[in-house]
């Protein structure tokens, strides 16, 4: 049986990355005594498989990962377990049991939506300097920035890749591209706002939080949990 | 949570920002206002490695079980790190609360080499605490140091409080109960220090005086009051299956050095390799109860969620219900999907039979300890391990499956000889020609693989080679050079594969573990020249180490190269670790002569770790 197990990582563990997120979660379902499924072999490992990598330094309430299991007992029961063996600043929101062909979710992820806000250590308000420079952004055709690879630098234009931009809260808000075919980074964005401010950009001086992880077309865009049902 | 002692910029700029913002998964938190001592415990090396040693998870579990009492961890910050504290002027913080470590009652640090000794320093200074413990005033941080170093800590007597000789669940809870009287007092830090100095296993190093021979040897070390004591004892457990023991380990987030459960199933060997100091201090050998392992495996594996769990001896096949253990692991391994790794096991047809049980003959190795070329040199060191064990135990591995053999040996051993030398790539040789004489050319898929690996022999105080000279570097690098030869020189060499480490290291090792008070300047120089981290080959730089030998006058071949005389007065004689002087010496003759010393059970030798009243002293007589 393959669930689908929607969760938050906040606070302190922003600074654990994406394999250490892995592991943590595979002691945790040791530790909360759910039945998962091993692959076979000397060494075997759990089913499991997560939805998109996670930079250090960003917090969400979006993530994802699917696993096999070889019995379950309801999305109530197997939260709570885990949750009572999780540590502060991860939280299991929901759990689906997949429908019968969904493909895993590290194939159909297609976007994500991102709340960037003020870093109370830094004097600037990033976000706050940023405001005014949306909407011109979003007017133009185009918006061309510098893409590091492993190899070379290129121009590219990022600006079909941006769903929506908007200012939220007091911060500002975006849902962008996301997933294997194509993928646009919060930090990309931030830095080309600022460019076009005339601020110097640095990673540290503002917080982003991921808000959702998607599936589907951009026009129709669903949460990755909406691939299977509550237990 | 808490709020975090490093910015979001410090944080964000840093490799592996997980070392330092705490909050694994089962730490220890309490009420600060019920607390009356904050206990800091270090491994003064990078968390990675820190958090892979078991010692610290028990001092951890032992100091929080008192309700007075809330110990936190600390580990060496990385070089990165490092330099932006110093810059920024940060103080080093403990991981649970965040707190710096000058707020702390205790800094205890563990001193498992002497290559971290400089990060102790580095750990001191950047905590805020005066460098020298003589600086420090009421109030101040006490600095004490524990583990195996500790029984010759000399080098390091400027720096520390106090030292507690001996396995740490012992005396602790003494020395913590005195210090409540001094801080709700006005007794003075000194008073403190020599009250403390009668409990037994702890060593307040200024309260000893030290004087020496024109030759530059110890004269004497000798109290400087009355009411102190001359010799320090050891402490061991003896109540080995009541200890404490950490059921509830901190799980790491970041992959740590050894990312699984560890079960202590035996304490101190019974074989007494002549250069092992550790089977010479952790005597008696003292072994857990088999259903007691058993539970405790079950219960920290559920604590854990851990998915590996190893066993943890010096050499576990001499545990005597190890088949009854092993049979457990395995069921665990079956049933549960727990990985098993079994370090430090002799090759022979049962542990072939278990290891092929538990993990992937094609992609495993077996290793060998051999530690010496010929039967007469691993005579002298007392490893009782033959060419015809190696042979044989090749042998039924090869038909077993196995192609991949591994070996450790020792250069420069005492009485070592280039046919010795020769003897670690002959052994080799013969290793992989059983390997072609078992296994039918049709069965062969790929080629064997011998890899043999050589460390430098660096002597210890507390074994019978505390008396042997070292070589100097170049001839070591010579030795390394005559085997590598050797290897290329043998019929079936592209089978042989061996490798050897840097011999600067070893040799400070050396200078460092034989060491005496005098290096302590030597040691600060060295790290106010940035040393840290020495025990990382990317770190290490012998040239400040050269630059303060010369700018101290220290002679470093005085402690290397240098035999001592059978009655010389070492820098650590006022420790008694239980073995005696006496039977280390006579072991140290007995090398010399080629004669060998059976082990504890095969026939007790007298060695006088007797004296603490239990383990195998007393094992036959239950
Ligand atoms: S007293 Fe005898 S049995 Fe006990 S540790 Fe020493 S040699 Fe071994």
């Amino acid at each position: 049986m393959k669930l689908r197990i929607k969760y938050e990582k906040t606070g302190v563990l922003r600074f654990i990355g994406h394999l250490d997120v892995m592991r943590l979660f595979q002691k945790a379902i040791r530790r909360a005594g759910l039945d998962v499924a091993y692959s076979k072999g000397f060494s075997p490992h759990q089913i499991i498989s997560f939805a998109a990598p996670m930079p250090l330094g960003m917090t969400s309430e979006g993530e994802y990962f699917d696993g096999e299991f070889n019995s379950v007992t309801s999305t109530k029961d197997m939260m709570e377990r885990l949750n009572a063996v999780l540590p502060d600043g991860i939280k299991v929101h929901d759990i689906v049991l997949l429908n019968e062909n969904a493909k895993p979710s590290m194939a159909i992820v297609s976007a994500s939506d991102y709340y960037i806000y003020k870093n109370e250590e830094c004097d600037k308000d990033i976000p706050a300097l940023l405001k005014e420079y949306i909407e011109p952004m979003m007017n133009k055709a185009t918006v061309e920035v510098v893409r590091k690879t492993k190899s070379k630098e290129e121009m590219t234009d990022i600006k079909p890749l941006i769903f929506d931009l908007k200012e939220y809260e007091d911060g500002i808000y975006m849902l962008l591209e996301s997933g294997s075919k194509a993928n646009l980074k919060p930090e990309l964005v931030v830095a080309a706002l600022c460019e076009n401010a005339g601020i110097e950009y640095n990673r540290y001086d503002y917080m982003i939080h991921r808000l959702e992880t998607y599936m589907g077309d951009c026009k129709a865009l669903k949460p990755l949990s909406c691939d299977g049902e509550n237990f | 949570m808490g709020k975090l002692a490093l910015s979001e910029r410090i944080l964000m700029n840093i490799e592996k920002p997980a070392r330092y913002i705490g909050n694994e998964v089962n730490i220890v938190k309490k009420d600060l206002n019920d607390i009356d001592i904050r206990f800091a415990v270090c491994f003064p090396d990078v968390y990675e490695i820190g958090m892979s040693y078991l010692g610290i998870q028990i001092l951890y579990d032992f100091f929080n079980r008192r309700s007075d009492t809330y110990c936190e961890r600390v580990y060496s910050p990385w070089p990165d790190l490092d330099k932006i504290m110093r810059e920024e002027n940060i103080k080093l913080f403990s991981l649970e609360t965040q707190t710096p470590v000058s707020e702390f009652d205790w800094l205890g640090i563990t001193i498992q080499y002497e290559m971290c000794y400089t990060n102790i320093l580095q750990v001191i200074e950047l905590s805020g605490i005066p460098l020298y413990a003589k600086d420090r005033k009421k109030g101040d941080t006490f600095v004490i140091g524990g583990g195996p170093c500790t029984v010759n800590p000399e080098p390091l007597a400027d720096f520390f409080d106090m030292f507690y000789i001996g396995e740490g669940e012992v005396s602790y809870n003494e020395i913590l109960e005195l210090y409540k009287v001094y801080k709700e007092s006005n007794m003075e830090r000194e008073e403190f220090l020599r009250k403390a100095s009668r409990i037994p296993g702890v060593y307040v190093p200024s309260l000893y005086e030290v004087s020496y021979n024109e030759d530059g040897t110890v004269r004497a070390i000798n109290p400087i009051y009355d009411d102190v004591p001359e010799k320090i004892k050891w402490q061991a457990v003896m109540d080995f299956d009541n200890v404490p023991y950490p059921m509830k380990p901190v799980v790491p987030y970041i992959r740590a050095t050894q990312d699984r459960v560890t079960l202590e199933i035996m304490r101190g060997c019974i074989r007494g390799c002549r250069f092992c100091q550790a089977g010479m201090i952790y005597r008696p050998t003292r072994q857990k109860n088999v259903n007691m392992l058993k539970e405790y495996a079950r219960i920290m594996l559920d604590n854990t969620g851990y998915e590996e769990i190893s066993l943890s001896s010096l050499s576990s096949s001499d545990y005597e219900k190890l088949d009854e253990l092993l049979s457990f692991l395995i069921e665990l391994r079956d049933n549960d999907h727990v990985n098993v790794s079994l370090p430090s096991l002799r090759i022979d047809a049962f542990s072939l039979d278990v290891m092929s049980k538990v993990q992937d003959i094609k992609k495993s190795s077996l290793t060998f300890a051999a530690e010496a070329g010929t039967q007469r040199l691993r005579d002298v060191i007392n490893k009782g391990i033959t060419e015809e064990n190696i042979i044989k135990g090749s042998h039924d591995a090869f038909l077993g499956g196995w192609d991949k053999v591994k070996l450790y040996f020792m250069m420069g051993l005492p009485t070592e000889t280039d046919e010795d030398l020769l003897g670690i790539a002959e052994l080799a040789e013969k290793i992989s020609e059983e390997y072609f004489d078992t296994v039918p050319k049709e069965k062969r898929n790929g080629r064997v693989m011998i890899n043999a690996s050589s460390s430098y022999f660096v002597p210890k105080p507390f074994t019978p080679f505390q008396w042997a000279p070292m070589i100097t570097p170049e001839e070591y690098t010579r030795r390394a050079y005559f085997v590598k030869d050797a290897f290329a020189r043998q019929r079936n060499k592209k089978s042989l594969k061996f490798q050897y480490h840097d011999a600067e290291i070893t040799v400070l090792e050396g200078v460092l573990a034989r060491g005496d008070r005098r290096l302590g300047k030597v040691l600060y120089d060295v790290y106010k020249k940035g040393a840290i981290y020495d025990a990382w080959t990317e770190f290490f730089d012998m040239n400040r180490y050269k630059e303060a030998f010369d700018e101290n006058d220290v002679d470093i071949n005085f402690y290397i190269t240098r035999e001592r005389a059978d009655d010389e007065i070492f820098p650590w004689e006022h420790l008694d670790v239980g073995v005696s002087r006496r039977f280390l010496l006579n072991e140290w003759h007995n090398a010399k002569a080629g004669v060998v010393t059976p082990n504890c059970r095969q026939k007790c030798s007298g060695c006088g770790a007797a004296v603490y009243k239990g383990g195998v002293c007393f094992e036959a007589k239950n």
